[in-house]
């Protein structure tokens, strides 16, 4: 029987030890008409082996690609160590870390997942993680009102990744709270100087950095604004762009809270996860913070010994009037983030972040050199993304370097109506001069509808799995 | 010793970096970092041997015997895993088109199959990220249904005392104040309390059956039928699906919502408190509401049901797709099991369950609802004992960890004194379950003759017990800065 290691004999000395005839008698608390029968849409079992080849060839079917799509999940060289000792059963299989001396391993490991996360930020404090960027962003949004206390509006600008945005209004939308939505400027980015108005009587205004579109925010002056309007800042950042740029803890005089999307740090695209949200503040807002935190203490011998903490705000305790229902972070995420962070360190950190940039500066250069495709904000600076126009429609453009094994980019036209030619790209440090060379060339055939050999349809390297 | 302390300036994994550049130069000055972060500097090695001896303080379902009660911690299958990181799937972008992910979009679609069959609800949406995400798009969902009638009188969710905490924080979140519902002395609701509850301020019922308590609740269909004449919706818990898998349907219970909890009952690992996975079924009346995205399939392609085509949906609940990868994971369990071994799963973890309630009951230890049928999970309540002895249901709970059990559930529900909540999961043998009853035949003994060695343990772990009051009092939650209040 699968996973169920009981004999025959074994089974049948329980029932007799319970003085029940069979299995079915344990059951008899269910009125019998309720009983549904065998499970027919169900199929049956397959073997390991069988399952494993039909895994195989699904995958194998689904490809693998030369991707310059970033759009909020982005491809990064994961050190072969991170998933070996994550995915070790002791992490793997272990639950939340309720029993505090059984599971020192993982609360020590989240006290130094939420110290580093702090140090990236520049805050003071960092929880031990939320589902993912989207939903750590709602969170922010609610702890943020229930922080400002008089207020249940908040800004949040055009230039944050649309599906974050869907996503904060699914979840704050049933308190009430109101998302203002804040236009770019024609430039990509959000101007500080028009803002004044909408912040008077804000309870938040939500800070991209970068922005969805790879533009780079003005940091200090939104932060600035902000606080200046009496609303809280919120720095909604790329962890490895932290390493380069200024974090939301310095911008200005400080973010209040800092999240965002944790998937760069050591998880694989996965299709959109699991990934983790991270989340920091400062120090007096910790209280507000949902989610897991763990503390550093003794144990009763007065040894250091690690715990989850503050458990008077979580739903367990607190019911009804608890901070969040969010009773899990993203254990093993954060597990092989903790790992990926340690063996990159700031130095390694850095220099994925700097290659990374430099990358995207090569590729917009190259694909500028083709007739009619210009950068949509040329003298805005940017981290690891940037937004293109192309001279044919960019759906049109996409499939032909699909058929070339590239993933092209994202088109920006479902988004952004105003920006409907416009295809966004990315190169991270994965990327060489040799791949950035072959998109530039195919997207340079295909827009100047040049049909040299090989033609479109033909997938001539296309490295596919096996 | 914490990373931060084993690292050296200047020492660097270069294998793992690009080359060194100088800082770009078409990014304004004010805009650059200016000190690096505070990320350890250590070499691979001190990495590798420092996060493995970490893991070797943690108890695990790989290493230990796990009877957390509500949990549901049985075995992962190691062949979910290897499935879910083959190269097709693990480097897929979640945005790559349709065309590129046929293999996953099957996978997704006969997993959403797979789950309409054992909840008997009309459609599933993979979404949530977690229980508690589920129980939010379940509860959100109630509220567009009312909304959408312009039935807007309804402000009030019930849930019974009984239930886990997630329950009313999930219908505050939703804008619902919480009406709590008490318990008979069975183990059933109390069908004269939820009467006098019900009215036109119902929204809906919260509920998890088999209860928190252990017990399935006889009432069921009485109960349904009382919430749907109030004109409420019934939202279906699934956190104890493993009792029931293949035996009853949440949907043929009455249940017109229901999320379930694949990293318990679908095997997935938890990971040391996560990721999770919470699909969400509904029946007929809440079909337009369901979260997006989800799959269809026409003609043999499988293809993204996004808001574009569900305008009445509550919405997005993650940035993709929600935890794909946790969903690929109970995908190749539930084909493991199959048909046949789905039922098999709810009547080994009950015939386990009622075993070890047996045993422990024969032992002197007191069930809370003597004379009903265990469910998966039962609860004890060691009231008594404490009462005899001092000894309290925490101080069990640390004495089981010394001798290699990890501890059940304690303290929950919050309404049953010195509770333990033990369930103990279909993938263990007789003989593990034997040893957990020899176990806490040890304790009951020590507790009688010299409960200092209990109310003193745990003895044998790497800490002893810990001071959680001054964790949350002196609050260090970084190295380095002491966070007091400001």
């Amino acid at each position: 029987m699968p996973f169920i290691p009981h004999t025959a004999a074994e089974t049948a000395a329980m029932l007799k030890a319970l003085g029940a005839q069979s299995l079915e008698d344990l059951f008899d608390e269910i009125p019998g008409h309720l009983r549904s029968g065998p499970l027919t849409e169900v199929p049956e079992a397959l073997s390991e082996h069988e399952i494993t080849r039909l895994m195989r060839a699904r995958a194998a079917a689904d490809g693998e690609f030369l991707t310059f799509l970033g759009a909020g999940a982005y491809e990064h060289h994961i050190p072969a160590a991170v998933w070996e000792i994550a995915g070790r059963g002791e992490f793997y299989t272990a639950y939340t870390p309720y029993q505090a001396e059984a599971s020192q391993g993982t609360l020590q490991l989240l006290y130094e997942f939420q110290t580093m996360i702090a140090g990236l930020t520049g805050l003071d404090v960092a929880n031990a993680s939320l589902y993912d960027g989207a939903s750590a962003l709602a969170e922010a949004v609610l702890m943020a009102v229930r922080l400002h206390g008089r207020s249940r509006r908040v800004l949040i600008p055009e230039t944050v990744h649309p599906l974050y945005r869907k996503v904060v209004e699914t979840v704050v939308s049933p308190q009430s709270i109101v998302l203002d939505l804040v236009p770019m400027g024609p430039d990509g980015t959000v101007q500080a100087a028009d803002l004044a108005s909408r912040l008077e009587g804000a309870a938040a205004l939500v800070i991209p950095q970068p922005n969805f579109l790879g533009c780079l925010e003005d940091g200090h002056a939104l932060a600035a604004s902000a606080r200046a309007a009496g609303a809280l800042a919120i720095g909604l950042v790329n962890p490895v762009a932290c390493a380069l740029i200024v974090p939301p803890g310095e911008w200005g005089a400080g973010c209040d809270i800092a999240v965002g999307e944790g998937q760069p740090l050591g998880a694989p695209l996965s299709s959109g996860g699991p990934y983790f949200g991270f989340m920091a503040c400062r120090r007096e807002h910790v209280r507000q913070m949902p989610g897991r935190i763990v503390g550093r203490t003794v144990d009763a011998a007065g040894r250091e010994a690690y715990t989850l903490t503050l458990q008077a705000r979580e739903q367990h305790i607190r019911r009804s009037r608890a901070t969040s229902n969010i009773c899990t972070n993203q254990g093993l995420l954060v597990t092989a983030a903790t790992i990926h962070m340690a063996l990159l360190g700031p130095e390694g950190l850095r220099r994925v972040a700097v290659a990374a940039h430099a990358n995207t500066a090569t590729l917009r250069a190259r694909l500028e050199a083709i007739p009619g495709v210009r950068a949509l904000f040329p003298h805005t600076p940017f981290f690891h993304e940037v937004a293109v126009r192309l001279p044919i429609p960019v759906p049109e453009a996409l499939r032909a370097l699909e058929a070339q094994g590239i993933l092209g980019g994202l088109a920006l036209a479902e988004f952004y109506p105003a920006l409907a030619d416009g295809l966004l790209v990315c190169a991270t440090e994965t990327k060489t001069e040799a791949d950035m060379e072959r998109y530039a060339e195919h997207l340079r055939r295909i827009v100047t509808r040049r049909r040299l050999d090989p033609p479109c349809a033909y997938k001539d390297d296309n490295t596919r799995s096996p | 010793m914490l990373i931060f302390e084993c690292g050296a300036p200047g020492r660097a994994n270069t294998t793992h970096m690009p080359p060194p550049a100088p800082a770009p130069d078409d990014i304004p000055q004010a805009l650059l970092r200016r000190t690096p972060p505070s990320l350890p500097e250590v070499s691979e090695l001190q990495v590798v041997r420092h996060y493995t001896r970490l893991s070797q303080r943690n108890f695990a379902i790989d290493t230990h015997f796990y009877p957390l009660g509500s949990c549901t911690m049985k075995y992962n299958p190691r062949a979910a895993h290897v499935a879910a990181l083959l190269p097709g799937f693990a480097n897929r972008h979640p945005l790559a088109p349709e065309s590129t992910g046929q293999g996953l979009l099957a996978c997704l679609f006969e997993l959403q199959e797979i789950l309409k069959a054992v909840t008997g609800m009309r459609a599933v949406s993979l979404t949530p990220m977690a229980g508690a995400q589920g129980e939010f798009a379940g509860v959100a969902m109630i509220r567009a249904y009312h909304a959408a009638r312009h039935d807007l009188e309804r402000d009030e969710i019930l849930i019974p005392k009984a239930a886990h905490g997630t329950n009313p924080a999930t219908a505050a979140m939703c804008g619902y104040r919480v009406r709590e519902i008490d318990v008979c002395a069975d183990g059933d609701i109390d069908l004269a309390a939820l009467d006098a509850a019900l009215g036109p301020k119902t929204a809906g019922l919260m509920l998890t059956n088999p209860s928190t308590l252990g017990v399935f609740d006889r009432h069921i269909e009485g109960i349904a039928q009382r919430v749907h004449a109030a004109g409420g919706l019934l939202y279906y818990d699934g956190a104890n699906l493993n009792a029931i898998l293949g035996q009853v349907k949440p949907g043929d219970m009455g249940f017109d919502v229901v999320h379930l909890n694949l990293h318990k009952t679908f095997a997935t690992p938890h990971g040391g408190g996560g990721p999770g996975a919470g699909p969400v079924g509904v029946g007929e009346r809440l079909l337009p509401f369901l979260p997006v995205p989800m799959v269809g399939e026409s003609g043999g392609r499988y293809y993204w049901i996004t808001e574009k085509t569900r305008p009445q949906s509550i919405g997005r609940l993650s940035t993709f797709t929600g935890n794909v990868g946790v969903l690929l994971r109970a995908y190749v369990y539930a084909r493991l099991v199959g048909r046949t071994g789905m039922a098999r799963i709810a009547q080994y973890a009950t015939l386990n369950a009622n075993y070890l309630l047996d045993r422990l009951s024969r032992l002197g230890y007191e069930p809370a609802y003597r004379g009903r049928r265990a469910a998966h999970e039962f609860l004890l309540t060691l009231k008594g004992l404490k009462e005899r002895t001092g000894v309290t249901a925490l101080d069990v709970a640390k004495r089981l960890l010394d001798k290699g059990y990890h501890a059940p559930t304690i303290y929950f529900p919050l309404m049953v004194p010195e509770c333990l909540l033990i369930e103990p999961t279909e993938t263990e043998g007789r003989a593990e379950i034997d040893g957990f009853v020899a176990a806490m035949a040890e304790i009951l003994t020590e507790a009688e003759t010299r409960p200092e060695v209990l109310k003193t343990a745990p003895h044998t772990l790497p800490v002893r017990r810990v001071d959680e009051v001054r964790a949350a009092r002196e609050l260090d939650l970084t190295w380095g800065s002491r966070a007091a209040e400001g």
